[in-house]
């Protein structure tokens, strides 16, 4: 730029040439730069996004349904939206729908707050000394490096058929998420906090129950999704492997005895449970944070 | 114990740090005595040990000699003696203002609502009314500041300890904390020992400046403080302030000239 550019004759040439540049038939500009605006996605109404979700839903279910009357899908092997509806209804009516539900449920809830617990404490205890730390830590980092789920066919063998079982193997998946992110809030804390703590002339059970704990709580509430995913893992899991109750249970009979809707229909329950839990978890995660300020 | 003995008194304390690199020797042995009621200041360069003079007469570092004596008594390695602000202000971020302002009585045992109804007057009184319930993170640094001074203040000891308390602080919030430190210094008749790299801070606030030299720390001056109080912004233009002024740089200067000198010749 020059200073001539300035001058007001120039800005206004300048000015033109931008106000032809903008109109959509007009390249009269070949020198200057094309002209581009920010790009804007309008935004749907929720309706018509939710109208458009379910719309898609239906379209999918049709297709399926029409494929499997007219022999397009083989029916055998993938069922059909019909069959599966009057296998759900028949499973909620007449079959052992609540008693799989319940159990897959209990066992579930149980392994998550065991592990969760257990896991958490675990981790927090590490604060209270180094070497013990130091020792046990190789411990954790193998237990976490090794596949659970293949622990638990002999967690099943000991603890039997049961719900025991079940809330074994889901204590166990949780379990160490738990210690170890624990043990980073641990780490995590300012070594000046526990200074002026004990400037103050705390205890060491004073330091712990009112710096470790809350500082460490952000932390412990981060993995309670992550965990209640991990406990109905393990539930279903210990289910497939040997149970007479459960949702994997179920799932499991109806595929050997090629009862494919049926496989549906336990699919379905168990999603439906696992988004449940999901949302109560979450629910009870927001409440804890708002409880715990940060 | 007689009358006369001096509030604080750090008496040939000297500290060697064990490093991964060999022996660290970071204060020569320091001695330092502080009569009740005096607001007594340490300057000196970044790393020349005022921190560690104070975790040691807070009884979080047990020198590698020497001792602290409070009121005559020996009291090095003991803990809860005095009252320390640290150089962050550690603020729980979980409590409100109230719930960490009362956290030295807390510890101490002083029931919740005690302490509470004792803290409540002083946050009004000290600039913090409006802020009692609130979290620390919808403070700003000056209140964060004030919060944790009256924590400290709280925790009801005869010495406290403040660690470049306004270091982090824009200017003007500075000049601000200053008067209300005096204020709250007056109110309380505390015995302070305070630690910044302001010269002028220092001078402005004390009755006595300790200046301090590295490799290793030790104090190399003692100045007193003769400007009357209640003290005035404008005392800092003051030929006499501007004086005392000129003598901490000069020897802050000349200690870093020293060292180096040291250096080269090591
Ligand atoms: N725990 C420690 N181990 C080893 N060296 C330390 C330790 N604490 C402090 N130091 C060293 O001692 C010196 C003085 O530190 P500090 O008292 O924090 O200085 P200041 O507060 O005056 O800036 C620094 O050089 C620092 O690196
Ligand atoms: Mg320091």
């Amino acid at each position: 730029m020059t200073a001539q550019d300035t001058t007001p004759a120039l800005r206004a040439r300048a000015m033109a040439s931008l106000h032809r540049a903008q109109a959509p038939h007009q390249s009269g500009a070949p020198a200057g730069k094309p002209v581009r605006r920010l790009p804007v996605q309008k935004d749907w109404p929720i309706w018509a996004l939710v109208a458009a979700q379910i719309g898609i839903l239906l379209g999918a279910l049709s297709l399926w349904e029409i494929g499997a009357r007219t022999g397009w899908i083989d029916a055998f092997f993938w069922s059909q939206p019909s069959a599966i509806a009057e296998t759900m209804t028949v499973f909620f009516t007449t079959g052992d729908a609540w008693t799989d539900i319940s159990f897959t449920f209990r066992s579930t809830i149980i392994g998550f707050l065991i592990g969760t617990t257990a896991g958490s404490l675990l981790g927090l205890s590490f604060w209270w000394s180094r070497n013990y730390a130091a020792v046990v830590q190789p411990y954790v980092i193998c237990l976490e490096s090794i596949p659970k789920l293949a622990l638990a066919p002999l967690i099943i063998l000991v603890f039997g058929i049961g719900l025991v079982s079940k809330v074994a193997v889901a204590t166990a998946l949780t379990l160490v998420v738990s210690t170890l992110t624990a043990y980073a809030g641990v780490k995590a804390l300012d070594p000046d906090g526990e200074k002026l703590f004990y400037s103050l002339g705390a205890s060491r059970l004073q330091v712990f129950r009112k710096l470790v704990v809350p500082f460490c709580l952000p932390w412990i509430i981060s993995v309670l999704r992550v965990n209640i995913g991990l406990a109905l893992t393990g539930a279903i899991v210990g289910e497939f492997i040997a149970s007479q109750h459960g949702l994997g249970r179920a799932i499991l009979y109806a595929g050997q005895t090629y009862d494919i809707a049926l496989v549906w229909v336990a699919v379905l329950v168990l999603s439906t449970l696992a988004i449940v839990m999901y949302a109560a978890v979450s629910w009870v995660e927001s409440m804890l944070r708002k409880g715990v300020r940060q | 114990m007689s009358s006369s003995a001096p509030k604080l008194c750090v008496a040939d304390v000297s500290m060697t740090f064990k490093t991964p690199t060999g022996a660290f020797h970071a204060l020569a042995p320091v001695t330092l005595s502080i009569p009740q009621g005096r607001f007594v200041s340490l300057i000196g360069p970044s790393g020349c040990g005022k921190s560690t003079i104070f975790n040691i007469i807070a009884g979080l570092l047990e020198p590698t000699g020497g001792r602290v004596l409070i009121d005559g008594i020996d009291a090095t390695g003991t803990i809860g003696r005095v009252g320390y602000m640290l150089q962050k202000d550690l603020l729980l971020l979980w409590r409100t203002v109230l719930d960490n302002v009362i956290l030295g009585m807390e510890i101490q045992h002083v029931p919740l609502r005690a302490a509470r109804e004792r803290a409540l007057p002083l946050l009004h009184r000290y600039g913090l009314a409006g802020f009692e319930y609130l979290y620390p993170n919808a403070l700003s640094g000056g209140m964060r500041q004030r919060a944790a001074l009256l924590r400290t203040l709280l925790f009801d000891t005869d010495v406290i300890l403040l660690d470049e308390p306004f270091g982090a602080l824009d200017a003007q919030t500075k000049l601000k904390m200053q008067e209300w430190l005096m204020q709250l210094w007056s109110d309380f008749s505390k015995t302070v020992l305070f630690v910044t790299h302001d010269v002028e801070e220092s001078i402005y606030l004390s009755d006595e400046v300790h200046v301090m030299g590295t490799r290793p720390g030790r104090i190399i001056a003692t100045i007193p403080i003769p400007l009357a109080r209640p003290r005035v912004r404008g005392s800092v233009l003051s030929g006499e302030f501007l004086a005392i002024k000129e003598r901490c740089l000069e020897l802050l200067h000349l200690d870093t000239t020293a060292s180096q000198a040291v250096n080269e010749a090591a």
